[in-house]
This record gives structure tokens, sequence and C-alpha cells, in this order.
């Protein structure tokens, strides 16, 4: 079944600079009805109460949510806790882990995207944005490594080209485009998922 | 994980089980497949199976792999909220009993140990107090008994310390020296350090407190679920358990036994 093989079951997204504007572009247009999980790593600055679920809560009716360690990897969308690294075991939940950061970050891109590339297989879609380093593409060669699929941000429209560049450097991307388009994309591909495993459940 | 790893990596966790009678074979996968990539990598191994031939009858490759597995990361008052309610809600309530028992389980390389003790200082506590640091790590014990961290990180110590709800400066409990802080001798005299893993080891002792942050975020459920019972029957009733900020016991089996004391700062007490 060719729409079949187009369903991913997890969405992770990286950001780093520009990520709160780039995110504005997209979280709004997620299908209100979203039945998988969007997972999202943006490097902030170590406090104990992320802002983020309060930025996004009234652009969207979607549940968002920081997990606890452990906690099942429902649908909705998830932002890594500060100063945390945040994984997916292959039972779909989450962890959580104080390792040294990697590419200078905790949470990082590489380990969330690494992580649930083992988890969801080809059943994965990484998306790459705007930031200033190369975290995340290490984490979209593995993606690819395990046939999960990549879109990345067109670096001439990302307020720092340098994660995207590095993520087109490693890994071939089924989109690339704008924030408003890769949102427009997510709606179209996810609304379909939700109307299938409508039909299906 | 390559496929490979699937295999190789149990394989190598149940080889140091019965060698070294570590035992990491119920940590969460996803991380401790990224530190055994990581060991391997520094330590010249293409493969896990390489890895596991290396340290097979060689103790210091082994302490080397070691180090690579158990995770050493601490601050002191790290999460001040956290701290500030065992001053202002807990400590209260200890100050009752005519002798305390606390135990930082995995207390890696020391500085909440010294964050416990110095609060039981300010608040009168400490001279009838017992503090119990464990951990798995030999090396990690050895720097808490040491006592001495790099000047670079006392001010946030020191900033972590007030908004802990501190009754004076920080600088009071060490001295500075050669880009050292030497924390104060008399805050360990009433601590007993003791190499102990709440994976094979059995209960400790019965105690009013036990603080156990960011350690069971490392353990898959089953050794969470094993982990927890030992807490709880180490503890006497109405015995305090701080647990890190995202870790919670509503994900484990041993949650019944508890009731959330402080919710927002993880803190539950023994029912």
């Amino acid at each position: 079944m060719v729409s079949g093989e187009l369903m991913p079951r997890a969405v992770v997204i990286g950001a780093s600079a520009g990520a709160i504007d780039a995110l504005k572009q997209i979280i709004p247009q997620l299908p209100h009805d979203l039945s998988i999980p969007v997972i999202i790593v943006v490097h902030l600055a170590a406090r104990k109460e992320s802002l983020l679920p309060q930025i996004f809560r009234p652009l969207t009716p979607i549940g968002i949510r920081e997990p606890n360690d452990k906690e099942p990897v429902g649908a909705g969308i998830w932002f890594a806790p500060p100063d945390y690294h945040l994984l997916v075991e292959k039972d779909h939940t989450f962890s959580l882990s104080l390792d040294t950061p990697v590419k200078f970050s905790r949470p990082s891109i590489d380990v969330l995207f690494s992580a649930a590339a083992e988890a969801y297989g080809d059943g994965l879609l990484a998306v790459l944005l705007t930031g200033a380093n190369d975290d995340g593409a290490d984490g979209l060669r593995d993606v690819r490594q395990r046939a999960g699929r990549v879109i990345v941000q067109d670096p001439a429209t990302a307020e720092a080209s340098e994660m995207p560049k590095a993520g087109l450097r490693v890994a071939t991307p089924i989109f690339t485009g704008s924030t408003s388009m890769i949102g427009a994309f997510l709606a179209t591909l996810l609304q379909r998922a939700a109307s299938d495993s409508r039909e299906t459940s | 994980m390559s496929s490979q790893d699937e295999i190789e990596i149990p394989h190598l966790l149940e080889a140091i089980y019965q060698e070294y009678h570590q035992d990491f074979r119920h940590y969460s996968m996803a991380s401790l497949t990224r530190r055994v990539a990581l060991a391997r990598d520094q330590m010249g191994c293409q493969t896990t199976a390489d890895l596991e031939r290396l340290v097979s009858g060689n103790v210091d490759a082994f302490t080397r792999l070691f180090q690579f597995l158990t995770v050493q990361v601490s601050d002191m008052f790290r999460d001040p909220s956290f701290f500030r309610a065992f001053r202002q809600e807990i400590v209260p309530i200890l100050s009752t009993y005519p002798s305390l028992k606390l135990w930082v389980a995995g207390c890696s390389t020391g500085e909440e140990l010294y964050s416990y003790a110095i609060i039981l200082r300010e608040e009168g506590l400490l001279d009838r107090s017992i503090l119990y640091a464990t951990d798995i790590s030999p090396e990690a014990l050895r720097k808490a008994q040491a006592g001495v961290y790099s000047i670079d990180r006392v001010a946030a110590f020191s900033e972590n310390h007030r908004l802990s709800g501190a009754k004076c400066s920080l600088s009071e409990y060490y001295t500075a020296s050669h880009g050292l802080a030497v924390f104060d001798r008399s805050l360990r005299k009433n601590v007993v350090f003791s190499d102990h893993s709440l994976a094979t080891d059995s209960v400790f002792a019965e105690m009013q407190v036990i603080s156990c942050r960011n350690v069971l975020i490392y353990f898959d459920r089953t050794l969470q679920y094993h982990a927890v019972a030992l807490m709880r029957d180490s503890l006497c009733r109405r015995g305090f358990l701080g647990l890190g900020t995202r870790e919670s016991l509503a994900f484990t089996k041993s949650s019944s036994a508890f009731k959330e004391f402080s919710p927002a700062e993880r803190w539950y007490q023994k029912w």
C-alpha cells in the first residue's frame, strides 16, 4: 500500500537559534486530532521549568507536555525538558539522561534522533530546522540508516543556516523548504495519518 | 545501535556481571547504548564484541569501561526549590525525631550530600544525624569523601544555596585554595561512605530520608521497581523519598506505598 508507506509513526523535530519563530510556523498547522507523537528538542538555557509549553499552548488545541522518565510516548506534542537528554526506548517509553552534553547541548538533537531511529525505524520522520551548530546531523545519519525519512529546512530561509546545512550534507531529504512550507507538508501528511488510523481502528 | 549491538550489548552486560559483579543488565537501553558506543570509540574497539574481549580478564580495561557506563553528574543544591521544600517542609518534621538517618543513594561525587549536610547544620540537626552516601563507583566515592570541587563551579553552587533558603553564605563552608574549594571536614563528621548498588545489594538501614535523584532515569522499569521497593523497605513509616525533577513514581509499580508530599518538587512520603 503506497499511502501506508508514507505514514510516519512518530515525528521528531530539532531546532536551535531561531527555533521559536520556526516552530510558530509549524505547530499551528499540525492537525488538531494528531494521532502520533511529535517530539521536539529545542536548545535552550538550562532551567527547571521550560517556557516552551506555555509559548505554544495558545497556538494549538493539541496537548503539549514535557515528559517524565519512562512515560509512555502517546500522541501529542512533547518537548524535551530543560537540561536533560530525551530518548525513546524500543518499547516506546521516554527515557531521560544527564549524560554529558553532545555538541555542547543538553538536550541534544542527535541523542533524540538516534534513539528515535532505533525505536521507530522506517516509521520515523525527522525534521531539522534552523540552528547555529551541527547538532542533529549525526542523528539524521542514523535516521537514514534505519530507513526513516528526513525533512530539512531550506538553509536560505533559516535564521541560522549551519544546522540545516550540516543536515543536508549527510542526508537527502524528502522535502525541503521554509518553515511555513514544512508546516503545510506535515499538515497534509499527518492529516492523512489521522484519518487512516481512524479507518483502521 | 546496529542490529549486531542488539545481541552484543546484552552479551557484554552479562559478561560484566559474571566476571565483575557489576549489574548493568537492567539499565535503560537507549542511553546505555550511547555510552557503550562512546566507550568503544575511546577504547579503540570496532565492535561491542571487541570491547567485551578487551575487558575480559583485564581489570584495568574494565575500570575504564566502568567510567563510561556510570554517569557522574551532580551539582550542589541542584534545583534549589527542591532543597527549599526539604528545608521548609520536611526539616520541621525531622526536627521532632531524637536522631536522624539520611541516605543519599547514588551520591556520585558528593555535591548533594554536602548540600544536605549544610542544610542540616543550618537547621541545627547535623549533630544528631547520620548521613549515608552510597554509590557503585569507588572513584566517585573517593571524590565525595574528599569534598573538593573546582572553584569555577562554586558561583553556581552559591547561587543555588541562596535560592534554597540559606541562612548564610556558602563561603562559610569551604576554603578556597589553588583554584579549588575545599569543603569543611566537619560537614562529613557524621557521614558514612559506602559502596552500595541499588541493583544487587539489599536494604540499607531504617532511614527518615532517602534522596535518590536522577539515578532511576538510568534504570529500566524492572530495575526501577526493584530499586524503589528497596528504598521503600529502607524507610521508616512516614519517611521521605526525594527524586529528580523529571522522575515520578507514577510509572513504577511501587507507587502505592507512597503518597505525594510535595508533588512539584518530587518529595514523596512512605505511607
